[in-house]
């Protein structure tokens, strides 16, 4: 399990991965582990009312890595409510993020995967 | 070919014992009925439904609905496109009718959604969300509190902004009886209701809603034959932005509403200082904003100031969701883009009753996912 961005030939990154890049349609042939990289809180917010099997309160942040000078950005959520704007934050791994037996997909939680990375402020 | 409306309706939008069959045959009805067209009459008929498979186990509404009101052998088609499968219903029956495919088009758009637990209904619409974002448990309501949150910040934007949105929908949503909700609320109330997606609040979101509501397009040329009182679709389009919402260039900008209503402006030969009135997708309080920078009326991070200075109240510079909006009004997912049509036509047509502005050139935006997909309409009264 892994977080990683694509890029295309032409340089452009993306996370999560595209077979196509989103900006030029090229394939997205080289990918970037994001895993072992600090990233800086753009924005959070705090989620009262989340769907079935998800934990509440859902406290979520869109956080921007930095790829060869290109900013990346991803969502995922933090594992406090503690944050802020502008917080330096690590991504820490989790088996699942929500209860993939809860919900639409329940009848099939294994069409998607359901670990990934929570953002820790450090 | 002008494209010409000559009828609509619409149910009473909100919680509604009747199930997605009879709310879509009661507004087909009754605009069969406002344009005094006989069934027999229609040539395709389009419903505008995000999910009724998800929410009812009910499939294939169109064949239903084209039995139901007796338009056979009308071709019948369901348009899907989320949140704006009724601004894409607009424009299938636009391009249906502008081809020379159809004379008589009707187009219904309905959603029974109250029977589910509002985490249930979350769920279904946040299906839309790319596998990445589902996992975290991400919600259209959350989208809406990270983007409100970096509006605010990065534009050094009031809290009061936002509620004043609010405020204002519940207020034109008094004089629509057809709204969800016919009630004002207070500032106080507003920005004191439980935190849903921090920043945002409770009154910052639009209910959960069954409703449906209906349209009827012919050419400009047998509409004068058959009324005084139409309104032409003077610009039609629809665009996509990407659906992970993290990987647009700048989180206030929605591309999709940028993209659309250029199109649209374009081919009604308009632009936004034409404008009379519109119906914007208020789903947050937030969208009011965003659109109205996206369709050009307001310059990025300056249309908190509107509602600050009373601009887009009823006897504001542009009225902007004289129906209520989705705030007060519902969102019935399919029916939404076609009240929204359906409130355009009537303030064009002068049948807007209490809510009625001076008003010949409208527009209404109609938003899909947190702007994933959207259509703008451009409508203007017969010369
Ligand atoms: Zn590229």
């Amino acid at each position: 399990m892994t977080l990683e961005a694509g890029e295309c030939p032409n340089g452009h990154v993306s996370y999560p991965t595209h077979p196509r890049c989103p900006e030029c349609g090229e394939p997205q042939e080289e990918t970037h582990d994001l895993s072992g990289q600090t990233a800086e809180v753009v924005t959070w917010t705090k989620s009262t009312a989340t769907p079935p099997g998800v934990r509440q309160p859902n406290t979520l942040a869109i956080v921007e890595f930095d790829v060869d000078g290109e900013a990346v950005r991803a969502l995922g959520q933090v594992t406090t409510e503690d944050v802020e704007t502008g917080d330096e934050v690590e991504p820490v791994h989790v088996e699942e993020l929500r209860d993939p037996e809860v919900g639409l997909k329940s009848e099939n939680p294994e069409s998607q995967e359901w670990g990934g990375y929570r953002w820790d402020p450090v | 070919m002008g494209v010409a409306v000559i009828g609509a309706s619409m149910t009473k939008f909100g919680q509604r014992d009747a199930w997605i069959r009879e709310l879509l045959s009661q507004a087909g009805e009754e605009c069969l009925d406002d344009a005094d067209v006989t069934p027999k009459e229609v040539e395709h008929l389009y419903v505008s439904n995000m999910a009724s498979g998800e929410f009812e186990g009910q499939t294939g509404v169109m064949n239903m609905l084209a039995h139901d009101l007796g338009v056979l052998p009308a071709y019948a088609e369901r348009v899907d496109q989320t949140s704006s499968s009724g601004g894409a219903g607009i424009y299938e029956a636009w391009q249906s009718v502008a081809s020379g495919a159809s004379d008589m088009t009707l187009l219904v758009g309905g959603e029974k959604m109250t029977h589910k637990t509002t985490g249930e209904a979350t769920d279904i619409i946040a299906s839309i969300t790319h596998p990445e974002e589902y996992k975290h448990g991400v919600t259209l309501p959350s989208f809406a509190g990270l983007t409100a949150r970096h509006y605010l910040e990065r534009f050094d934007a009031p809290r009061e902004s936002l509620a004043r949105v609010a405020v204002k929908n519940h207020k034109n949503g008094v004089d629509n009886p057809k709204a969800q909700f016919q009630k004002e609320i207070t500032m106080e109330k507003a920005l004191d209701s439980p935190i849903i997606a921090d920043p945002l609040r409770l009154y910052d979101f639009c209910p959960i809603t069954d409703g449906s509501a209906a349209m009827m397009f012919t050419t400009e040329e047998r509409a004068k034959e058959i009324t005084d009182e139409y309104a032409v679709v003077s610009g039609v389009a629809g665009a996509t932005d990407t659906q992970v919402v993290h990987e647009r260039d700048d989180p206030t900008v929605m591309g999709g509403v940028v993209e659309s209503s250029k199109q649209a402006y374009e081919m009604a030969g308009l632009g936004p200082d034409d404008l009379d009135v519109a119906e914007l997708h208020d789903m947050f309080t937030i969208l009011e904003f965003l659109q109205l920078e996206g369709i050009g009326v307001a310059d990025q991070g300056t249309a908190w100031e509107m509602a600050m200075d009373g601009a887009t109240e009823k006897d504001g510079e542009l009225p902007i969701n004289t129906s209520g909006g989705l705030k007060s009004k519902g969102h019935p997912l399919g029916a939404s883009g076609v009240a929204q049509g359906v409130e355009i036509y009537e303030q064009l047509v002068g049948e807007a009753g209490p809510r009625q502005v001076e008003a010949d050139t409208a527009l209404a935006c109609n938003v899909g996912g947190f702007g994933n997909c959207v259509i703008t309409t451009i409508m203007e009264a017969a010369e």
